[in-house]
């Protein structure tokens, strides 16, 4: 279970970008997260993995507690989440098959299973034929892809997708979400920050809409743009 | 640690050295600067060391008998040289011995003063018990019948080791101002190029490395990188070395110094220079991505 109480993230340089939100997100649940541009999406989530420490509030991810979790716990509860981000952050000196190895690596994941599952998800994304590119060798929708395989290797618990299909055609959006969806029937937690309208509407799950830093809107199976 | 963890943070170091192009070369040339300066002033101190400790250790006086002495007359100041205070030992060496030496240091065109042409004296080798006691010692020989001359090797090697001494001094300052600049140099090159790997291991994090898991193909990397900066400087002191030895035996073999044969002295040489590079590409890692494993 995920908890946020008074949550409020004020930046540096004065930007409170997050104010006082208050939510909680059950185990195997589907949630998008909606709102314009610089609403405070990626903010949000990127709190839930401890990117960002919320200014006061507190956070709580299953048997992490983020106010008394030590530093060296932060992998850990990392582990525990799949992250796709909203920039790729793939690791430029290694090839597509070496990124989403290297996530297993860090688990200490026997060799021969690691070649078993990166083969696997990377064949659900469509990657299979360019294992040996550098992500300077890839589209910006290919280096998407293979940030949605990095997440989903290690079948976390909760997956977190900042845009997941900002960069990619309406076809491909799909088969992306199609995996998020299929991940998400095995029990995963899928938190997912969008603004593709389209997604949102066709496959409806709980919607949490931010505006201008606040939860404006907590509901399951909303669709997006009768407010607007 | 697994034993296959740490081979896989062996295999991903190399990786990662071979993959960073020209920022791996100019961390290698570095340590190679540095390394072959180390190299050639670690080699020449332990020698003036090695050397100033013969130049003290030398307790001989060389007693030149004078060439019209009878046997007889030799066995008695033998005697007479063993009887003075501080003396330990007496041994007898024939002019031919003298010449032979002479020949095998210099070269064969001595020859030609052997037998009568012979202008050598004979002498008597009187080893004191210290080396001070050499001076006492050779002027009251110097007094003694049938001696032409008494000499001490300080005598001629006052010189020497009054110049080893300076050579010394500043042969160490330099190489202690030398390792301050190889630090910082390798350093500043580790530094750049983990400072362009910031988001790296930024990226790591975030996909759940730990610290220890991220450090380590860092820190073997600083060594591999140590490691190969170490090879260039080995290979020009061990010729280097071995070419100086040759010559400096072939100049220096009569006076009866010596620098340190080429083995094993190169053999701990080479080692050091590794263990040097080594510690200094590993330590400059770690301490440069310090500021980047920070919460
Ligand atoms: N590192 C930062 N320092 C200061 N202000 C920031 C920082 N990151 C984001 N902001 C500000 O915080 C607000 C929320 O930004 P955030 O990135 O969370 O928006 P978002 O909803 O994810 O937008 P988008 O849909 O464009 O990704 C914006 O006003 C932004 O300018
Ligand atoms: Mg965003």
């Amino acid at each position: 279970m995920i908890q946020m109480e008074n949550v409020t993230k004020q930046y540096a340089n004065g930007v409170t970008a997050i104010k006082d939100v208050n939510l909680e997100i059950q185990d195997g649940e589907f949630v998008y997260v909606i709102g314009p541009s610089g609403a405070g999406k990626s903010t949000l989530v990127k709190m839930l993995y401890h990117e960002l420490m919320p200014t006061s509030g507190t956070i709580k991810i299953d048997s992490f507690d983020f106010s008394t979790m030590k530093p060296a716990e932060v992998p850990f509860l990392r582990r525990h989440i799949g992250i796709v981000f909203q920039d790729f952050k793939l690791l430029p000196r290694l090839t597509v098959y070496e990124n989403v190895a290297y996530a297993m690596q860090v688990i200490e994941a026997p060799d021969a299973e690691i070649k078993d599952r990166v083969l696997e998800v990377l064949g659900l994304v469509g990657l299979e034929q360019k294992l040996r590119r550098f992500p300077d060798e890839l589209s910006g929708g290919e280096q998407q892809r293979v940030s949605v395989a990095r997440a989903i290797v290690n079948k976390p618990k909760v997956l977190i997708a900042d845009e997941p299909t900002g960069n990619l055609d309406p076809q491909t959006s799909d088969e992306i979400v199609d995996i998020l969806e299929r991940i998400n029937a095995n029990s995963t937690t899928v938190i997912m920050a969008t603004h593709n309208k389209d997604i949102v509407n066709e496959r409806q799950h709980r919607l949490l809409e931010i505006a201008g830093g606040r939860l404006v809107r907590d509901e399951e199976g909303g669709t997006y743009g009768n407010e607007e | 640690m697994k034993s296959k963890v740490f081979f896989r943070h062996v295999k991903d170091s190399l990786r990662s050295l071979r993959r960073n192009g020209w920022m791996s070369v100019a961390a290698v040339s570095a340590v190679t600067v540095t390394l072959l300066l180390v190299g050639i002033f670690m080699a020449l101190i332990f020698n003036l060391h090695h050397i100033s400790q013969q130049v003290e250790n030398d307790v001989q006086v060389r007693v030149y008998i004078d060439k019209k002495t009878t046997v007889k007359q030799r066995d008695e100041l033998k005697n007479k040289l063993k009887k003075l205070d501080h003396v330990n030992k007496v041994t007898y060496r024939s002019r031919q011995q003298e010449l032979d030496t002479i020949i095998g240091g210099y070269g064969s065109q001595w020859r030609m003063f052997s037998g009568d042409q012979n202008p050598l004296s004979d002498v008597y080798m009187v080893k004191t018990t210290s080396p001070k006691a050499t001076i006492t010692v050779s002027k009251e020989a110097q007094k003694l019948d049938h001696v032409v001359d008494a000499s001490y090797g300080g005598r001629t090697a006052k010189k020497l080791f009054n110049s080893v001494d300076l050579a010394q001094k500043w042969g160490l300052g330099f190489t202690i101002l030398l390792l301050f600049v190889a630090v910082f140099l390798i350093n500043n090159t580790i530094r750049i190029t983990i400072l362009s790997r910031s988001d790296e291991i930024r990226i790591m994090r975030l996909v759940g490395a730990t610290n220890s898991y991220i450090r380590w193909p860092f820190l073997l990397e600083g060594a591999w990188t140590g490691l190969f900066g170490a090879i260039l400087p080995i290979i020009v002191v061990d010729v280097g070395y071995a070419v100086v030895y040759h010559s400096f035996s072939m100049a220096n073999g009569a006076s009866g110094y010596s620098l340190y044969a080429n083995m094993p002295f190169l053999f701990w040489l080479d080692l050091m220079l590794a263990g040097i590079g080594i510690v200094i590409g590993a330590l400059g890692s770690v301490i440069s991505m310090r500021r980047f494993l920070k919460f």
